[in-house]
This record gives C-alpha cells, sequence and structure tokens, in this order.
C-alpha cells in the first residue's frame, strides 16, 4: 500500500483527486448508514422475530404506501445528487484547461513511449513538471490499452483508431506508479511505468538534457540504461531464461535456428535489423509479435545496446 | 437408489434412454442442473488455480500465457455455462410448472432440445481449451480477440450457440406463464418467482439474440477478416463493445433477477409472513429488465465514448439501483413480525441481504461517472460483480437449492453439515472478495498475472479466502451427494410453505399433480393459512373450533 | 380413460384443451420471431454506424448492386408470402390437395429467390466485390468500400440461410399435409410456417431498400 495514501485510497497528487475521493466518501458514509438500516435490520429482526414456541398465523402485512414511497423516493433523491455531483468531477477531468502542455502518448504491446514537443523521448516514463495541467494525446499502434495513474485518479483507453485524450495537473513531486488497465496479453501485468512529477527548474533541466542523453556514459552502460529505460527486459531477459523473446544472455556471437530453418549467427547487423524489423527473422520457439523500434530508438542508442549485450556472457 | 414406494417422476421410468430422450420438464431440468454443477465445479477449480497463482507476486506455477487462459475460462464457464443457465433452466425449470400448477411447460419437446443445445455450446467451449485454450477474457474485445493466436472461434461459437438455448427457455417460460396458469391464478396471484422468472425470460428473449449476431460477427470477422472491427480495415474495435455490453449488461439481471425471485420465495416461506409489498416486488422486476437496456455504456465510461453519453448512461446506472433497493427494504418488512426459523435456506437469505447489499452499495459508487474512472478495471470492480454476482446470485441459488432440495429428490439433507458450509461460504466469500475492494481502490488493475509488491498482503488474504470457499463448497458437495442416497425422507412439504410446488407430493408424480389444481389461497396467505405436518390449517376452521370450545 | 376420449392425438397431454394449446403454440411462434427481429435488428444497427460513418461510400458501392435483380427478387418473395396465406387458407376450408399446391408454390418462389441470388453473388465473386480483405475491386473511389460489402454479404447471407430454414420448414408441413396429419380443426403447424415466413419477407423488405435503394 502507498505509505502516503489512506486505507482506501493512495496519496492524491492531482488537482480532481481530492474531489473523486470526497464524492467516495459522501457515498461510503451514506452507505454505512443503509447497511446498518437494512443488514442491522435484518439480523434485528431475525433475532426479534425468531420463532418462540407454537406456530401461529402472522399479521396481515401486506403494504403500506407511505413506507413503500418513502423508500422510493429517499434513495431516488441520494443518487441524484450523487449522479451530478460525479458529472461534473467528471467534466472536469474531461476539458484541459488551455494552458495545458501537450505529450504524445503511444501504447503498444507492452510498453508506454512519451514524445515531447520539444523532440525528447522516453519509453515508461512520462516526466512532467508539478503544477501544471499536461494534456496527453493518446493512441494505440496494436490493441486496446488503457493509461492510469492511481494516484492522480484518472483513466483513459487507448485505442488503435483514433487518438483519446487526459488530462492532469500533478500537485506534489515524486514517482507515481502508471499501470495498463485494459487487457492486452501475455506482456500485459508487465505494461507498467512510472510517472515522475518533478519540480519546474529540475523538468526544464531535464527536458534539455532529455535530448543527448547518454552522453557522458559508456557505450555498455548507456545500453544498460536503455535495457531498462526501453522496456526491453518486459519480454527479453539477462538471465538466460527465455520470456515472450529470447534472453539476452550471451546473445552476441550466439547462432540461432530461425523459424525459416535457417541458422543465423547474431552479429550487429543482425541485432540492429531485429530492433528496426522485428519480424524480418524470428528465433524458432518464439513468436513474431516484437514491435518495431523504428522512430523510438536513435542510431547512437542502438550502438550502445549493441555494446552492452556484448558485455552479456 | 430410492426407497420410496410410491411412483415418482424419478422411478416412474427407468433406464438411461428413459433420461436422455424425457421431456418431463423434471427431469430436464435435474440434467441442466447436473451440467450447471459440473461448470460451476469446473470454473470454480480454475478460481482456485487464479488465486493460487496470485498468492505471491511474480510466476510461481503458471506462465503468463496460463494465467490468461485460466481466469478467460473462469469468467466464460462461469457466466456462460453456470451462472445464467443455473436459476431459470436448472431450478426454474423444475419449479416453474409446479408453481403454476401445470403439468409441464408449454413446449416440452423445445425444452429439451433447448438442453441438448447447451450440450453442444459447452462442448464448443471445452473444445477450445484443447484447441489452445482462448485467453481473450469472458468479454472477447476486439481488436485483440481478432489478432490473437488463440482458439476464439469455438469458444465465441460456444457462447453463439449457448445463446440459443437461452432464448429457447425464455420463449418457453414466456409463453408457459402467460398460458399454463392454473385455474385461480391471475398474474397478481403467481408466486414472486413466477415474475421474476418472467422478467428474466424477456431479457433473455430481447438481449440474446443482439449478443449471438455480435459473436457471428466477430467469428466470420476472424475467418474472413470482414473488417468491421478492424480499425486497419476502417472498421471500429469499439463498436464491438457497444454491441457486447448491450447483450452483456441485461444478462447481469438474467442472472441476478431469478436469484431475487427465490429471496422472495424465502423470505416469506421462513418468516411465514405475508410478503410485503407483492405488486412493488413484481413491478420492480419488469422495471430492473426494461432499463437494464439503457445502461450498458457504463462499462465504457474510459472508453472513448462522448462525454454525453456517459452522462446519459450515468443517471440511467442509478436508476436501474432504485427497483433493487426497494426489494431489500421488502424483504426486511417481511421479516417483520414474522416468525422466523433458520434452516439453510434462510441463513443463505440472511447472507444474501448482507452481501447484495454492498454488491449494491459499491454498484452506486461505480455509477457516479468520476469514481468510475478511477476505479474501472481495477479489482474494486471484480469485488463488485462478485458480491453480486456470487454474493447475490449464486447465494441465492443455494438457498433454492436447499428449499427445493426434499421436492426434488424427496430427502432431506443434513441440516448441520448445511450450517457448516454455510458458515464456511459465508465467511470465506468475505475474506476472498472484501479485501478485492482495497486492492481496488489502491489502484491494483485487473486481468494481472504479476503485481507490485505493495498489494501482496490483500492479494495473500484473498486467496486463503478462496480455501475457505473451496472447503466449503466441498462439504457442500459431500452432504447434498450423500442425502440423494440415504437421506432421510422428506415431507412433502418440509418448510410449511404456501405455493403450489409444495402440494404435490416429494418427489413430485410423473405428470406433477394427481388432478388439476386449483388455486384456493394465494402464495403468501400465511396470515390465514398455515402447514404444520404436511397438513393446511385454516384460520377460519382454528376459530370455528375455538368457537364450538367456548 | 375418459381423458383419452377428450384427448384428440394433436392435442398434447400438458394441456387441458385446444385452445390452450393454439394458443400457447401462437405465442411461443411470435415472441421467437421477435428475438429474430433482434437479431437482424443486430445487424441493422452495424449497418447504421457504418452508413453514418462512410456516407459516400455507400452511395457509390451501392450502385454496384442490381436492382432489376432485386427488384424482381422483392416481387418474388411477396408472391410467395401471398400463396403461402393462400395455403393456410386452403386448410381451413379443408382443401387438402390446394394446400399441398400452394406450399409448392411457395417452394417454388423461395427457388426463384435463391437462384436469382445465386447469379447476384456469383457476378459480385466474379468481380472480386468480396466480403473484407477479398475484397479486390477497384471501381470504387471512396475508402474502406469492402465494409459496404462485408455488410451487404452478412445480412443477405443470413437471410439467405434464414430462406433455406423455411424452405426446410414448409416441405416438412407439406409432407404432414399429404400425410393427412392436418383438418380444418388443427393446422396450427402450417400457421406458424407461414407466420415465420411472412417475417422472412418483411426482414427482405427492410433489406432491399437499405442496401439497393440507397439515396
Amino acid at each position: 500500500m502507498d505509505p502516503n495514501g489512506s486505507l482506501i485510497f493512495p496519496s492524491q497528487v492531482s488537482t480532481i483527486a481530492p474531489e473523486v475521493d470526497a464524492l467516495f466518501d459522501f457515498i461510503l458514509y451514506l452507505s454505512i448508514i443503509f447497511f446498518i438500516l437494512v443488514v442491522g435490520g435484518t439480523f434485528y429482526f431475525a433475532w426479534k422475530y425468531r420463532k418462540k414456541g407454537e406456530d401461529t398465523f402472522t399479521k396481515d402485512l401486506s403494504h403500506n404506501n407511505m413506507l413503500e414511497v418513502l423508500w422510493t423516493v429517499i434513495p431516488t433523491i441520494l443518487v441524484f445528487i450523487i449522479f451530478v455531483w460525479g458529472f461534473k468531477s467528471y467534466m472536469k477531468m474531461t476539458i484541459p484547461p488551455d494552458t495545458s502542455m501537450e505529450i504524445k502518448v503511444t501504447g503498444q504491446k507492452w510498453f508506454w513511449t512519451f514524445n515531447y514537443a520539444e523532440g525528447a523521448t522516453t519509453t515508461n516514463e512520462l516526466v512532467v513538471p508539478v503544477n501544471q495541467p499536461v494534456r496527453l494525446l493518446m493512441s494505440s499502434n496494436d490493441v486496446i490499452h488503457s493509461f492510469y495513474v492511481p494516484n492522480f485518479r484518472t483513466k483513459m483507453d487507448v485505442l488503435p483508431n483514433r487518438y483519446t485524450q487526459l488530462w492532469f495537473e500533478a500537485t506534489e513531486t515524486g514517482e507515481y506508479n502508471l499501470f495498463c488497465t485494459e487487457y492486452c496479453g501475455k506482456g500485459h501485468s508487465e505494461m507498467i511505468g512510472k510517472v515522475k512529477v518533478l519540480a519546474r527548474a529540475d523538468y526544464d533541466a531535464w527536458l534539455a538534457g532529455a535530448g543527448n542523453a547518454g552522453a557522458n556514459m559508456k557505450p555498455e552502460e548507456f545500453g544498460a540504461k536503455l535495457y531498462k529505460d526501453k522496456a526491453c527486459f518486459t519480454c527479453h531477459s539477462i538471465d538466460g531464461s527465455p520470456l515472450v523473446g529470447p534472453s539476452f544472455k550471451g546473445i552476441f556471437g550466439r547462432t540461432e535456428k530461425m523459424t525459416d530453418g535457417s541458422e543465423i549467427t547474431a552479429d550487429e547487423n543482425y541485432i540492429r535489423e531485429s530492433i528496426l524489423e522485428p519480424q524480418a527473422k524470428v528465433v524458432q520457439g518464439f513468436q513474431p509479435i516484437m514491435p518495431t523500434y523504428q522512430g523510438v530508438l536513435k542510431d547512437e542508442e542502438i550502438d550502445a545496446l549493441i555494446a552492452y549485450f556484448k558485455t552479456l556472457k | 437408489m430410492s426407497v420410496a414406494t410410491t411412483a415418482n417422476y424419478l422411478n416412474a421410468e427407468k433406464g438411461i434412454k428413459s433420461w436422455l430422450f424425457t421431456l418431463d420438464h423434471k427431469r430436464i431440468g435435474l440434467m441442466y442442473l447436473f451440467a450447471v454443477m459440473t461448470s460451476f465445479f469446473l470454473g470454480g477449480v480454475f478460481a482456485l488455480l487464479i488465486r493460487l497463482e496470485l498468492l505471491h507476486p511474480g510466476q510461481d506455477f503458471f506462465t503468463a500465457d496460463t494465467y490468461n487462459q485460466l481466469f478467460t475460462l473462469h469468467g466464460a464457464v462461469m457466466i456462460f455455462l453456470f451462472i445464467i443457465p443455473a436459476i431459470p433452466a436448472a431450478l426454474g425449470n423444475f419449479v416453474l410448472p409446479l408453481m403454476l400448477g401445470a403439468k409441464d411447460v408449454a413446449f416440452p419437446r423445445l425444452n429439451l432440445a433447448s438442453f441438448y443445445i447447451y450440450v453442444v455450446g459447452a462442448l464448443f467451449a471445452l473444445y477450445s481449451i484443447v484447441a489452445g485454450a482462448v485467453d481473450t477474457g469472458w468479454t472477447f474485445y476486439t481488436p485483440y480477440s481478432t489478432t490473437t493466436s488463440t482458439s476464439v472461434i469455438s469458444m465465441t461459437m460456444g457462447a453463439f450457440i449457448l445463446g440459443f438455448s437461452s432464448i429457447f427457455t425464455g420463449v418457453n417460460f414466456i409463453a408457459t406463464i402467460h398460458k399454463m396458469r392454473a385455474p385461480g391464478m391471475t398474474w397478481f396471484k403467481m408466486p414472486l418467482m413466477v415474475w421474476a422468472l418472467y422478467a428474466t425470460s424477456i431479457i433473455q428473449v430481447l438481449a440474446t439474440p443482439v449478443l449471438g449476431i455480435t459473436l457471428l460477427l466477430l467469428v466470420i470477422e476472424r475467418t474472413v477478416g470482414i473488417g468491421i472491427f478492424d480499425p486497419a480495415m476502417g472498421g471500429d474495435p469499439v463498436l464491438f463493445q457497444h454491441f457486447f455490453w448491450f447483450y452483456s449488461h441485461p444478462a447481469v439481471y438474467i442472472m441476478v433477477l431469478p436469484g431475487m425471485g427465490i429471496i422472495s420465495e424465502l423470505v416469506a416461506t421462513f418468516s411465514k409472513k405475508k410478503i410485503f409489498g407483492y405488486k412493488l416486488i413484481a413491478y420492480s422486476s419488469l422495471g430492473i429488465a426494461l432499463i437494464s437496456f439503457l445502461v450498458w455504456g457504463h462499462h465504457m465510461f474510459t472508453s472513448g465514448q462522448s462525454e454525453f453519453s456517459s452522462m446519459v448512461f450515468s443517471f440511467l446506472t442509478f436508476f436501474v439501483g432504485i427497483p433493487s433497493g426497494i426489494k431489500m427494504f421488502n424483504w426486511l418488512a417481511t421479516m417483520y413480525k414474522g416468525r422466523i426459523t433458520f434452516e439453510a435456506p434462510m441463513l443463505y437469505t440472511i447472507a444474501f441481504m448482507f452481501l447484495f447489499a454492498i454488491g449494491g452499495f459499491t454498484g452506486i459508487m461505480l455509477g457516479a461517472i468520476s469514481i468510475d474512472i478511477h476505479m474501472h478495471d481495477t479489482y474494486f470492480v471484480v469485488a463488485h460483480f462478485h458480491y453480486t454476482m456470487m454474493g447475490g446470485t449464486v447465494i441465492a441459488f443455494l438457498g433454492g437449492l436447499h428449499y427445493w432440495w426434499p421436492k426434488i429428490w424427496g430427502r432431506m439433507y443434513n441440516e448441520k453439515l448445511a450450517k457448516v458450509a454455510w458458515a464456511f461460504i459465508f465467511v470465506g466469500f468475505n475474506v476472498t472478495f472484501f479485501t478485492q475492494f482495497f486492492l481496488g481502490s489502491q489502484g491494483m488493475p485487473r486481468r494481472y498475472y504479476n503485481y507490485l509488491d505493495q498489494y501482496q498482503p490483500l492479494h495473500m488474504y484473498s486467496t486463503y479466502g478462496s480455501w475457505m470457499l473451496g472447503v466449503g463448497f466441498l462439504i457442500m458437495a459431500y452432504y447434498l451427494i450423500y442425502s440423494i442416497y440415504k437421506g432421510p425422507k422428506a415431507p412433502n412439504n418440509p418448510w410449511g410453505a404456501l405455493s403450489m410446488e409444495w402440494q404435490t407430493t416429494s418427489p413430485p408424480i410423473q405428470h406433477n399433480f394427481e388432478d388439476q389444481p386449483v388455486l384456493e389461497h394465494e402464495p403468501y396467505d400465511y396470515d390465514t393459512r398455515m402447514v404444520v405436518n404436511d397438513e393446511l390449517i385454516k384460520k377460519e376452521d382454528v376459530k370455528e373450533k375455538e368457537d364450538i370450545n367456548v | 380413460m375418459e381423458q383419452a376420449e377428450k384427448h384428440p392425438s394433436y392435442l398434447q397431454h400438458h394441456f387441458a384443451d385446444m385452445a390452450q394449446q393454439t394458443d400457447a403454440a401462437k405465442l411461443g411462434m411470435w415472441v421467437f420471431l421477435v428475438t429474430e427481429v433482434l437479431l437482424f435488428g443486430g445487424l441493422f444497427g452495424f449497418y447504421t454506424f457504418f452508413r453514418a460513418w462512410y456516407p459516400e461510400m455507400f452511395m457509390e458501392a451501392h450502385k454496384y448492386l442490381d436492382v432489376t435483380m432485386g427488384t424482381t427478387n422483392t416481387f418474388v418473395l411477396i408472391t410467395s408470402s401471398l400463396t403461402m396465406a393462400l395455403a393456410i387458407r386452403a386448410m381451413q376450408l379443408g382443401k387438402k390437395k390446394q394446400t399441398i399446391a400452394y406450399l409448392a408454390g411457395t417452394l417454388f418462389f423461395a427457388a426463384v429467390f435463391l437462384v436469382i441470388k445465386y447469379f447476384e453473388y456469383s457476378h459480385k465473386f466474379h468481380m472480386g466485390m468480396l466480403p473484407g480483405k477479398f475484397y479486390t475491386f477497384e471501381g470504387i473511389q471512396a475508402a474502406n468500400p469492402h465494409i459496404f460489402f462485408s455488410v451487404y454479404f452478412t445480412m443477405t447471407g443470413l437471410h439467405g440461410i434464414h430462406v433455406i430454414i423455411g424452405m426446410i420448414i414448409i416441405t416438412w408441413v407439406m409432407i404432414r399435409t399429404m400425410r393427412d396429419e392436418f383438418s380444418p380443426e388443427y393446422y396450427n403447424p402450417i400457421e406458424l410456417t407461414g407466420l415465420y415466413w411472412h417475417l422472412v419477407d418483411l426482414i427482405w423488405i427492410f433489406l432491399f431498400p437499405l442496401l439497393y435503394l440507397i439515396g
């Protein structure tokens, strides 16, 4: 559980979260009152009117118009209040303020890609400034996914044939979970990312550096970072165990049998091709389901990954 | 197996053929009962395996693929093979003609046909396990379902065929209720179970064909690629969701309405009280049936449908909640000044009130759009629908099963063991699913094979609860099966109920009643009638005697 | 065995009298027809969505349907409905031979409908106007023309299956008529078959303008 959250909810980190929680609490208290009334009443009557002694005829109480009108009308009024309240907050959730910054989100099996107007691209890590409305323009490359950040109390499906949008304004810096909540197959439960909320200055610094990340790193270190950042680990292990795809352990120079029967020894060109055109040659025993990283990885990043693979003996 | 001396529907004809080709609604009901209980067992095993895998994060027993197939099978088997036919086709088939004072349903051959269509549909669905089990979830959302490599076709064909079985049962029941009532039984003198089955049948008949055509289109999409759900070909995957939920939301009322009907019977019988607000309960069943067709979009608040649609669907969703609430109050009022006894069926009634109340309240929470945005596709929703479907329908089904068990077999089950099993199920259920409300509100998404460490403690309790549930059901299986062979002989009317099915022998004779019964008192006239040791005592007579004595 | 005297052979044991049996059967049939309407209703729903999304494409694609053949088929089916109604009338009057003749007539018109449909289909197949991914025709400029043909083939295909089922049932009641199972007192199966057949026609009467006569 979220150490900063309550028993019921994770901590509130968006402008809309307190409103959602307040409505929830309202319904919760109403529910408790009605629960005591109905279920408490059931237990009380069960005890009070339990059969004592001989069989008898019971009272002819077939209906009572006053009572029946009451327990129709009162709940109707209450749910109407709830409806209006819920709908009002929902409208706030759906209409992004004019001052919103925009980030393009792409969901695919099984990772998230975030494209910033300034040119930066991240995978499974959405970095946003605090106290700044952010509008996400989202689409999917394959099946339906759903973008969900519990701390923001916000969620929207990501569809393959149209854009959907979602906006939020984070109110506290920190790292928060990002889940995919529309079932999308084998890696659905691994399609987890982070939302990093930074103070304005930190965000600007990050954005300036995001374009040339890895500039100060050794290629294999940068490759190791990319392996994590770009979510390669979702499908490829580095300990030799096969996941959705073959393991990267000892991949460089390994000879593998392909689905078409040919044998290929993995060299720089093969690895590059497998990243950019994953379906061109598929190792036997695996399905051709890897998405292309064309446009997601730059040349120097692919170089760094290859350098990293060489270290995985 | 039976030592009953009198001829009844169980021993009137012998041999396997007399069962396989029977036109007797009671035998068909029993065959259905056997089939749905087998499905329930299968679905239950899948559920236990799912919970086992979720005991710890990471891969413990199954791979992600196997896990995905398990939850798909659990959902599909429980919904299409168990819960939809459980009350109407199994129990309803048995009791409906008896309650109406009829010899059979209107179309006995159609009834048998619907059973065999069910069997064929079930075989298709089960074949999919052998042929590379489906991993789409029971909702078959496109485009995942049109692109995954698993055997979606046989599973959807299975569901399509099962739809026909459901439609035929619905047609049969509607005609039976309209035309086969005993002389004197007007619409408002029918038991409320019959009203509930009537409302259920209307939904079955109106909603199922739409699911049928949608699933058929999904099959055609997969086989010849007509492209209507395929975004790459100008189709729309969300269209599938609309059509799917247009059926599947009313379908949850196909599941729960008959359960409510059972509760109406049980609460009156075991309180020995006239049901409170008969007409309101009857109308609320019809009200639920009608409004249920207008709320499907509440499954799609996050799907990108327009804000206006979301608003309308949210609004209507609350109004489908009101009739259910009304019923709860009426049942409570029925208990007031009753003469309540606590046999197993009544315990299930109390459990139903408890669990269904929680299911209902969380439903109101989910109906509020802003909360649903947070809760949608999390364990909160999973917990909510298990509270309504299992805590509501299955618990009512079990109540009904125990209630009519002596009528079905002419044998009593072991009341003590029944109470023990009830306790295990009630506690186990709450441990399993109450924890999941917290998992969900804390953000745990559903259909996750692996999860973050922070959710582990609650998942662990939930799994422990599932084991308690399993134990409860094992005990129940034991004493129920035992009672068929060795249970003490049941009287004709062990509970002192006043509806017509108790006026014939236990088990009933082949044609239900010796003579055409005529309605002499209403099903809930506990103010003027009571049954003691199978004997009807009228208030008038008692008074006369007292007067004479004085 | 007093009961047996009151029960003619065609009255099933669980009904009290003929009126109850006939009423129940008719009600059952009407309810079943409602499910049929909803089955096609689902398809009409899909049709509506796609036509709203791609109005120009529907306009352009529908021109490739043969209106003459469609119109002919409409008349053929309406005529078959008439012969079906006449068959029921004939049995009410106890004229067995006429009944058989009218039922045969209905079967004939149903067969004509299917033959015309066959020519329409084979022409479309030949031109490559096939549903979904098999679509190869290049004469339509608007986007996603295959969707129109997906809708066209599913709707008319499902309707065609209903025509075939109808023919099987008509054949069955015709055989029963020949076996003298029906009389002016008992002709319910023919009447119910008639109800079903009229629905099949009615669905076509909706399909025809929606597919052939757009705009």
